[in-house]
């Protein structure tokens, strides 16, 4: 392991790897540091990943990446205790280049990018923990200690890609307000179904997949399910608020059951054996829950930098930790070219997340992640549709249609749904996502 | 799992038990603790929030209103140290380099 680098990088997930990709590729020295014995096998997520932010950064991505299945089936499941409304989009677009999201292992997709980094000359170190920052008297940060002997690496520019529990952030002190409140958790279960009963099931062809994200199947803890198939195997599980779980008493594991349990649900996981139980914590409060992303002598990305975009019709991560790695990498060789890595010099980092997807989206969500964990949208609304739904679809001959007004005046009553919180809702969604 | 700890009731599912759960997760344990939980600080928590909320389970209430703590199956997911409310209760690192937990179809 070099003991001196031009950059030195933490972590080699997705943001470490791209940030790690784009500065060897400019001929920088670059160390490529990852804690576990391989990238990804410390990673979990839910289970989709949008690789369209590669088209630049490795062209015909598609023909290589270690995918499950091309997701071309999305659908949104709002339920209650018993019932269940499901809007699905059908895009036949999404199986065939350049695709929209797919299905994969993070085992597998963090491997191959980090692997692409060392082929562009990155030193890929694995089973090596970055325990520290190495700092100079002004407090300038001056590259990493780790947990090897004689390990210190010092850099001119340290990336973080250190995860959603970043410790480099926090000793750097770029987490000002740091609150539990942003932070949800992320539990899956992984259940095998041979690969025909699967794609019977869910009325899949060849390498197709179906990625559906679940509203109301949490158990009143503010948070949502989801179900994604991979080849041979299907990915369920809850993504939970951490301030709701700690204070409903509930174990995670059990949420999980009940999700498998609803009448939904239960039948597309019947038989599925237990291949891999996980949890992760996921950084969710977007703006809100963000550090500041550059020290002197440092840069903070992915996970890290609380950078996944979870907004209700949009959750996405890998992608806004891979578009943020590869802008801390163009960052640092501008950085290290002109031999000024200090805060002020970094400050070209922010710019460039700015005026790229990375910023413009969290910037245009902000109050996404508000308005989806409320309880509102969490139980109230899913009653609503799927009451409403009910009684559209519920022939009650011999008494006449009562028609949609009344449906919809019935169910808000019975839901004790207050007509100016929902126009205020739908103002805020509109806004929000309009 | 420390063998003189109880099973919690509620813990069983597709006739899994917790611990075939956590044995379908591969875990290469390091000889030291990441994670050191003071059980003396944690008798004056009221809400012990970590024992319902670790998603690995590792947290057990002890008779002497303490919390016993399992570091080998750890996701080193943070729920712990994020849902505490009580200073000086855990200290929290990841595992030295090529331990503990390891996913392969997560």
């Amino acid at each position: 392991m070099a003991e001196s680098a031009d950059v030195v990088v933490a972590g080699a997930g997705p943001a470490g790897a791209a940030a790690a990709l784009v500065a060897a590729r400019a001929g920088l020295r670059v160390v490529l540091v990852e804690r576990g014995p391989f990238p990804g096998s410390k990673n979990m997520y839910g289970g989709v990943i949008y690789p369209r932010v590669l088209d630049t950064l490795l062209p015909r991505w598609w023909e290589e990446v270690p995918v499950q299945r091309w997701v071309t089936r999305r659908a949104t499941m709002v339920m209650t205790g018993t019932k269940a409304l499901t809007v699905e989009f059908r895009g036949e677009d999404w199986d065939a280049p350049p695709y929209n999201g797919a299905t994969a292992y993070r085992a597998d997709f963090d491997s191959w990018l980090a692997g692409k980094a060392a082929d562009a000359g990155a030193e890929l170190v694995c089973s090596t923990t970055v325990t520290g920052l190495l700092r100079d008297g002004t407090g300038r940060v001056t590259g990493v200690r780790t947990d090897r002997p004689d390990g210190d690496i010092r850099a001119s520019l340290v990336i973080a890609g250190d995860g959603v529990n970043s410790f480099l952030a926090k000793e750097a002190g770029l987490y000002e307000d740091w609150s539990v409140t942003h932070f949800t958790v992320g539990v899956k279960e992984v259940l095998a179904l041979p690969r025909e009963v699967l794609e019977d099931r869910f009325n899949l062809t060849g390498d197709e997949g179906l990625d559906i994200e679940i509203l109301g199947g949490t158990q009143g803890i503010p948070g949502g399910g989801f179900l994604y198939t991979n080849l041979d195997t299907i990915a369920v599980g809850v993504v939970l608020s951490l301030a709701g779980l700690r204070d409903s008493g509930k174990r995670p594991e059990d949420i999980i059951a009940a999700l498998k349990d609803h009448p939904a649900i239960a039948p597309l996981v019947r038989g599925g054996e237990l291949k891999e139980y996980s949890a992760h914590t996921i950084p969710e409060g977007g703006m809100d829950g963000m550090p500041h992303l550059a020290a002197d002598g440092m840069l903070v990305a992915g996970d890290a930098a609380h950078l996944c975009l979870a907004s209700g019709i949009w959750l996405e991560g890998v992608n806004f930790a891979i578009g943020s790695g590869a802008l801390a990498g163009e960052t640092a060789i501008e950085a290290i070219g002109s031999g000024d890595t200090s805060a002020a010099a970094l400050s070209g980092y922010r710019r460039r997340l700015e005026n790229s997807f990375v910023l413009a989206n969290h910037r245009k969500l902000r109050g996404a992640h508000k308005l989806i964990l409320g309880k509102r949208a969490q139980t109230v609304y899913p009653e609503l549709a799927c009451g409403i739904a009910q009684r559209v679809f519920t022939v009650t001959d011999p008494q006449p249609k009562a028609g949609l007004r009344r449906w919809v005046h019935d169910e808000r009553k019975r839901g004790g749904v207050r007509l100016r919180d929902i126009v205020k809702d739908g103002w805020v969604g509109w806004r929000t996502f309009g | 799992m420390n063998q003189d700890v109880a099973p919690l009731p509620g813990s069983h599912y597709d006739g899994l038990s917790f611990e075939d759960r956590m044995a379908t997760v591969e875990f290469r344990v390091a000889a030291r603790p990441h994670i050191t939980v003071d059980s003396d600080v944690c008798r004056s928590c009221t809400t012990k929030a970590c024992v319902h909320a670790c998603p690995a389970q590792l947290f057990v209430p002890t008779s002497d209103g303490g919390v016993l703590f399992n570091y080998e199956q750890c996701f080193e997911c943070g729920t712990c140290y994020m849902v505490c409310n009580t200073e000086g209760a855990l200290t929290w690192s990841y595992p030295e380099g090529g331990h503990g937990v390891v996913f392969r179809r997560s």
